[in-house]
This record gives structure tokens, sequence and C-alpha cells, in this order.
């Protein structure tokens, strides 16, 4: 058939482009909103700022029903096997927002309960900085995972199974090892 | 007759001490005497609420004999009378009777404390950890416990995009 026969309506495209055009364009975000950021991320989602421009405003709150995961707000010790668990009960293909510089990094709350940083223990896509990110900040982040997804997705989503290696920080940096080390060195003299 | 004056008739022999700082009455209680002045507490004088149990760590704290505060505050809810009551227990085993017979208030209150400052209640039903995960095994408000622990937060199993 000539490209000419080709009636206005009809598209050529790939396979794997269709499908990652239409994942991008309907993301059911699962909302993991534990603090403050839970706030704005609720802010982001209602009439003012309306997510729904973006395809993305179906919040499920039952994890077999979503594909991209939001951690807005800090994560304890406690929740984070819940997290965990959620992330692997979420349906390929799947991907993962962190809001907020204590989703990112732990934030201010550098102390015992709090996980520094989610993507020490969960595969994170995309970072949104700020305490709390602005309502826009969260959908310049949407707006750029929806092009990350578009590039590089394919229909089977076999692009996921390669990425076999951690991508935050490692478990243990030397900063922590030696903060540990001191204070154990301080309780030994105490006692 | 005042609940004070009550209180230094019946345990002549208990060196309460007692201060006042604006409408806070407060008694410092020897551990030994505490059950039976919080079970007359309770009975004669109708305290029949308790609002806070909580504690204090006072390792190296200017002018502190003892390591460990418990504080104790009760109300009266027909008169409206507060108090608030202090032990004190110690190094290396703090245990205090439970008060979970006198109030079913202070379940989950003993195991706060229980489970930030390690003080054991005898005679509670159920004294585990409350906030921290099961596993923890350290007291995190003790003042002698490093502000960013000793690692716990770092032992959970990393996931790759791959898993699951
Ligand atoms: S980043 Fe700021 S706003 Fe967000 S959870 Fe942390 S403290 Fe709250």
């Amino acid at each position: 058939m000539a490209m000419k026969d080709v009636p206005d309506n009809v598209f050529m495209t790939s396979l794997d482009a269709a499908a990652s055009w239409a994942r991008a364009n309907s993301l059911w975000p699962m909302p993991f909103a534990t603090a403050c950021c839970g706030i704005e991320l609720m802010a982001t989602a209602s009439s003012r700022f309306d997510l729904a421009r973006f395809g993305a405003e179906v919040m499920r709150f039952s994890p077999r029903q979503c594909d991209l995961m939001i951690v807005a707000g800090r994560v304890a010790m406690k929740m984070l096997p819940v997290l965990q668990r959620i992330w692997l009960q979420m349906p390929e293909p799947k991907w993962c927002i962190s809001m907020g510089a204590c989703a990112c990094t732990g934030g201010v709350f550098d102390t015992y309960a709090v996980v520094q940083g989610v993507d020490r223990f969960i595969p994170v896509d995309l970072y949104v900085p700020g305490c709390p990110p602005r309502p826009e900040q969260l959908m310049a982040g949407i707006i750029a995972l929806q092009d990350k997804i578009k590039h590089g997705g394919t229909l089977n989503g076999t692009e996921f199974g390669k990425r076999t290696q951690p991508t935050g920080p490692a478990p243990y940096d030397l900063d922590e090892l030696i903060r540990i080390r001191e204070a154990n060195e301080k309780l030994v003299a105490l006692n | 007759m005042s609940t004070e004056e009550a209180l230094k008739s019946q345990f002549p022999q208990a060196g309460l001490v007692f201060s006042q700082f604006r409408d806070n009455h407060r008694i410092g209680v020897p551990a030994a005497q505490l059950m039976d002045i919080l079970t007359f507490l309770k009975n004669v004088h109708h305290f029949d609420m308790l609002a806070e149990l909580t504690a204090v760590d006072y390792l190296e704290y200017e002018g502190s004999k003892d390591r460990f505060g418990v504080v104790y505050v009760l109300v009266n809810t027909q008169s409206g009378e507060r108090l608030v009551l202090k032990t004190h227990v110690n190094d290396p085993d703090p245990v205090l009777p439970s008060v979970y017979p006198l109030w079913k208030a202070a379940d989950w209150l003993e195991r706060e404390v229980f489970d930030m400052f390690g003080i054991s209640f005898s005679g509670h039903p159920d004294l585990r950890r409350i906030l921290s995960p099961d596993e923890f095994t350290a007291f995190p408000l003790r003042k002698d416990y490093p502000l960013k622990g000793r690692g716990e937060r770092h032992n959970f199993p990393v996931l790759t995009r791959s898993d699951g």
C-alpha cells in the first residue's frame, strides 16, 4: 500500500511507542503520603491545580490498580517494609516518584527512626525537590516522567528487567560509619 | 482536708516531698511507696483518671542523683484537681510496679515508657514495644543513645527495579 493511499485519520507508529504514549497519559498514582508533602500532593490533585489535565488524577489506594508510586513525605523505619511491600504489589509497568526533601534524602530528620532517602531501598525514577515542593513542581516532575516513559518504553516492559543494580546511595556511607563509631566510643567512655 | 494533708497524715514515714509551681501540685514519691500512695489517691481521693505517665532521663543532669524520673499526672474528674507525682528508678534494672490494675489508661502509656526508656513495669499484662518496630533493640530516648542511631535505619533489603 503506497503512502498516498493512507487516509488522514490513520497514524503509523511502532507498538512500543503507542503503548508508551498511552501509559504516559494515564498514570494512576498510588499516593504514599506519610507527611506534610501529602497535603501538597492533595492540592495538586484538586481543582486549583488539576492533575487531571495530565491524565494522572485517578489516585488509587489499592496498589494493584496503580502504576505510579508517589512517595510524599518522610518514611519511618517502621514504615519502610510497608512501602517495599506496596511497591512489590504494584503491577508492571510501574514508576516511582520520590517527592520532597524527606523522601529523597531524609531531609532535616537525620535521626535513628527516619530512612535517609527511599532510594536506598526501592528504585526511584524521578526526584522532586522542595520542602514541600509546590504543586507546579510536582506537575513538572510528572511531565518529565511522561517524557521519560515515552522515550524508550517497550510494549512488554522488557527494559525494567535489565535494571538489576540499585541506583540509590550505598546502604552505608562512610560518614554514617564514622558517626556510628564515634557514638559507640562516647558510649563506652560514659559507662 | 487537702490531699497534701491527707497524704502527710496517712504516710508520715514515706518521705514525700511536696512542691508547687503556679497551680501544679507536685509530690516526689519513693518508688517503694508508689503503689500504696497511688492506690490511696485513687480509692480514697477519687483521682479516677491517669492523664499522663511519662519518664525523664537525668543522665548527666546537673545535681541529679537518680537516672530516671517517672512522672504520673492524676486528675480528679469530680473536683478537677490535678496532681503530679514523680518517682525515681535507676540502672541497671529499672523496674516499677504497673499501675494498670488502677487505671486501664496505663496500658499504652507504660508500653511507651518501656519502648523509649527501657523501664519495665512488673505486672503489666502486655509489655511490648508500641512505637518502634518489634525487632528494635535499643531504647532511643535514653540520653546515651546517639541521635542517628546505631545503624538500625539501614537494616533493610535493597530492592532493584528488576525485583517483583
Ligand atoms: S520535605 Fe518538607 S514538606 Fe515534605 S515531608 Fe519533609 S518536612 Fe514535610
